[in-house]
């Protein structure tokens, strides 16, 4: 006879047995993708454009083997159906050449790093439904004349995920949750990986030369242009972070001021309930929902001002970034001229 | 030369475009990358793979070869079969992208060009009225990498087409791009990351000095006596030196103090500015109601 006991704990091992995901930590890329993603950015810049990643989901790395353009949409209702119809014809095609299947993410173009938009969560809120892991790789075409390959991978954190779906943003959540405006995305690692034949057809062909053209792109002495759109930008974020935190004031106001009105609502009131206990009537109820000091006054969504924190952020460590490479410039610039 | 036939009159001419094409062909880094890695996802019974180049052609007759896709082919001895419907849907799906890069010829992997190719370039003709045919030696036979693009020619002899053939067309493979993103990321295997600005300002810095180096080496040697001057070298040395700017000392050091309080302003409202944004941060969630 079975014994019960242990069946019913042989059951409950195997349900507690959980596939607990291991944490993203890498982002593995193929050459190949990279020189995709960089052509199709270049090409269309300024405009901003977004592709497909495809690749594998490998334990705690996830591997991005290539990619293709999206096209650029009108704004027309027909495409949208077009837009689905050209995904899966190149899925459909990449299968038939042995090409990694899978959507991993999505890349986008940005112009010097003003990405974080409410649109973009709302992609990975969209991707994320579907796919258990995915990530958005962002390229900034702007800074790669300055010698620097700008690729980040982001994804949103959790506890974030968690938050936009419940869809509430006041203050009292995210003071429990710890959750600031750094907490909101999460960036990752990116490894470049090449197969061997490719390694050995660059090695061949391009012999370890003793400087290349990103070289002559770092040590441009002329920073000022790039500085000056930073800056520009930076300055219309703030404005922006101002008015969302005159958004807040204004909300404060009206709320103690609603709460000043109910209190005198409450006094009189009860200056009545003594006279009508007084006269011997029934009481009024203390509260009156009708009223209209008493309707709730909705908390404006701090999502915005997250945002924008997180872009006015990104453009101050730029500043830096660049600044830093100016004052070594700079001093190379004196000392050669000393001699 | 003019052959002429025995019993007719008319003379029929061997045609044979002796002069070499005008034409040269520059490629991308992009398409070399997607060839090899077509290459190495090849399906098993396949020893080769071949696909379509796009790009567009400039007025001087330079080809540039922008992207490429595989098409998927059966290839036995006497016999090549493409797929035409599947060539077909992804140039459509890539004019979707990008409308202005089009049809300039196809590619294949293995050293020279086959018999088969004759074909295959006959059908890309019919698309196209230059075809370019690209071959990537993937085996490495001679034991280098061979990247050869030729155009093809015919014979004909009257109507009759004897043969086809494939001139070799010279080839741009300057590979800018790939420099732009740098070797070290391409070259390797694996990299673990992708150097920041200031990890990249080092590099730069280091290679320059070493070529300051080399220079100064050089000059040494050749005034000690110990190495043959070359005056090309010298005059490159002397045009590089001369091409520093002459500012009095007064003048560089006013520009040169200027951009240092430029960028330590910069540096000080980026500071500030994060500042501010930590202490609004307190200020928003911090605030309750009572």
């Amino acid at each position: 006879m079975a014994n019960p006991a242990t069946g019913r704990s042989f059951l409950q091992a195997m349900t507690s047995v959980e596939e607990v995901a291991p944490p993203l930590r890498v982002v593995q890329m193929e050459g190949l993708a990279v020189l995709k993603i960089i052509k199709h950015c270049k090409e269309f810049s300024p405009a901003l454009v977004t592709g497909q990643l495809l690749g594998l989901d490998v334990g705690s790395v996830l591997e991005v083997t290539n990619c293709f353009p999206f096209p650029t949409r009108e704004e027309d209702e027909e495409l949208e159906a077009d837009g689905a119809n050209y995904q899966l014809e190149m899925m459909r095609c990449l299968r038939e050449v042995n090409v990694d299947n899978n959507t991993v993410g999505w890349y986008q173009s940005t112009l010097l790093g003003s990405f974080q938009t409410a649109e973009l969560i709302e992609t990975f809120m969209n991707y994320q439904e579907n796919i258990r892991r995915c990530v958005c790789i962002i390229y900034d075409p702007s800074r790669s004349n300055q010698g620097v390959v700008a690729l980040k991978a982001l994804r949103l954190s959790d506890s974030f995920m968690d938050l936009y779906r419940s869809n509430n943003f006041n203050g009292e959540k995210l003071r429990e949750k710890k959750l600031s405006w750094v907490n909101v995305f999460e960036e990752i690692p990116i490894k470049v990986s090449n197969s061997a034949l490719i390694s050995a057809f660059m090695t061949e062909l391009e012999p370890d030369s003793p400087v290349t053209q990103c070289d002559f792109d770092r040590l441009k002495l002329s920073s000022a242009p790039f500085m000056e759109r930073n800056l520009e930008f930076l300055i219309e974020c703030m404005d922006d972070l101002t008015a969302e935190q005159n958004k807040f004031q204004y909300y404060y106001r009206n709320l103690s001021r609603q709460q000043a009105q109910q209190q005198v609502w409450l006094q009189k009131r009860r200056q009545e309930n003594m006279q009508r206990k007084a006269a011997g009537e029934e009481p009024l109820p203390e509260e009156d929902p009708s009223n209209p000091i008493f309707k709730p006054i909705v908390e404006p969504s701090r999502l915005d001002s997250y945002l924008i924190t997180n872009q006015i952020s990104n453009y101050c460590n730029q500043v830096n970034g660049a600044a830093g490479q100016g004052f070594s410039k700079l001093y190379l610039m004196k000392a050669l001229h000393e001699n | 030369m003019a052959t002429t036939a025995a019993t007719s009159s008319k003379q029929t001419v061997l045609q044979y475009p002796g002069a070499a094409p005008s034409v040269s062909a520059r490629i991308h880094p992009v398409v070399l990358f997607n060839i090899c890695d077509a290459f190495v996802r090849r399906p098993d019974q396949a020893g080769r793979v071949i696909g379509t180049l796009l790009g567009s052609t400039s007025s001087d007759g330079t080809v540039e070869i922008k992207n490429s896709y595989v098409v998927p082919h059966n290839e036995s001895a006497d016999q090549v079969a493409l797929d035409i419907d599947y060539h077909h849907n992804m140039f459509v799906s890539h004019q979707k992208v990008n409308p202005k890069e089009v049809i300039v010829g196809w590619f294949s992997t293995g050293f020279g060009v086959s018999g088969g190719s004759s074909l295959i370039h006959e059908f890309y003709s019919r698309e196209v009225q230059n075809p370019i045919h690209l071959t990537v030696d993937s085996g490495f036979t001679n034991g280098e990498a061979s990247i050869k693009a030729y155009v093809s020619a015919s014979l004909t002899l009257g109507d009759r087409q004897l043969a086809a053939h494939f001139q070799e067309i010279p080839l741009d493979m300057r590979l800018i791009e790939a420099e732009r993103v740098g070797f070290d990321l391409l070259k390797n295997t694996s990299v673990d990351k992708i150097p920041n600005d200031l990890e990249g300002m080092e590099s730069s810095m280091e290679r320059l000095y070493t070529l300051i180096n080399d220079v100064y080496k050089y000059v040494d040697d050749v005034v000690e006596g110990r190495v043959q001057g070359d005056n090309n070298i010298g005059r490159f040395i002397a045009e590089a030196l001369a091409s520093l700017p002459k500012l009095s000392p007064t003048a560089f050091d006013k520009v040169f103090n200027d951009k240092i309080q430029d960028n330590l302003s910069l540096v000080y409202l980026s500071s500030l500015t994060r500042t501010q944004l930590s202490i609004a941060e307190k200020l928003n969630t911090a605030a309750q109601i009572l």
